[in-house]
């Protein structure tokens, strides 16, 4: 009996299924945020996540979070966090800040393994939680080339 | 032997916002890439990038495989007097590397 094209397209599908399983998913980039979260509530807040749509390169992609924060004693932000959807961890970075930073911008560089979605996370010292998501394409997936 | 580079001003007016900026050659190897024999080769990333001003942190850093190559840094501090910056980046393989700079606040 020969295989139809069906049965083989399934069974192809099937073959691919662990690849896509060692990644991160979008469900697990929320379990991360709930983590920091602790479940609370997260709000559009002024958070600008700058990093281009569109990206050449994944192995080194230019990030940059700035809050609007007055950054006093009593108000300021206490923590950044990145997180993402399709590398093969969640998380990216955790920032503390405190009132001596005066300014709450952190500016990294991140590999992305995929077109994904990047999230980031601001914790300030009033219990809120505020968000800002960006999404990025990406051509040239990192962590894939081999090494010499 | 690491190789760290500081950008910061030398000189600050009294309470001005600063920005310091700060990379490091590592290879920060994520531990999920097969090598050249098939074997996964080994996690070797800086979890953590710290800056102290006068003895007191100011900025705190904990990375992930996520961040790329050669670790960049940018973050903003406020000059409130004189002193020397202390950075420190720590992570597998027992890495640490410390490095200093000296702000004078006039």
């Amino acid at each position: 009996m020969t295989t139809s094209r069906r049965c083989f397209l399934a069974g192809a599908a099937v073959a691919l299924l662990p690849i896509t399983s060692a990644r991160a998913t979008p469900a697990d980039m929320e379990a991360a945020i709930r983590e920091v979260t602790g479940g609370a509530t997260l709000r559009e807040g002024p958070v600008a996540l700058d990093i281009p749509p569109l990206v050449e390169n994944g192995n080194t992609v230019p990030l940059t979070v700035s809050v609007k924060s007055p950054m006093t004693a009593e108000d300021h932000v206490k923590a950044i966090h990145v997180f993402n959807e399709k590398n093969p961890q969640p998380h990216v970075f955790n920032a503390t800040l405190g009132p001596r930073n005066g300014k709450a911008v952190v500016s990294t560089r991140i590999k992305l393994a995929d077109t994904q979605q990047i999230a980031a996370v601001v914790e300030t010292s009033r219990g809120e939680f505020w968000t800002a998501r960006a999404e990025v394409i990406v051509t040239i997936a990192a962590c894939l080339e081999e090494v010499n | 032997m690491a190789n760290a580079l500081i950008h910061a001003p030398k000189t600050a007016k009294r309470g001005e916002v600063i920005e310091i900026k700060a990379l490091i050659l590592h290879p920060m190897e994520t531990g999920f890439r097969p090598g050249t024999n098939g074997r996964i080769i080994p996690r070797n990333i800086i979890e953590r990038f710290s800056a102290d001003w006068n003895g007191e942190e100011v900025f705190a850093l904990k990375m992930s495989p996520a961040i790329a190559a050669n670790p960049f840094v940018s973050f903003f501090v406020v000059a409130d007097r004189s002193g020397t910056v202390k950075f420190r980046w720590s992570g597998d393989n027992d890495f640490l590397v410390e490095e200093q700079v000296a702000i004078a606040v006039e």
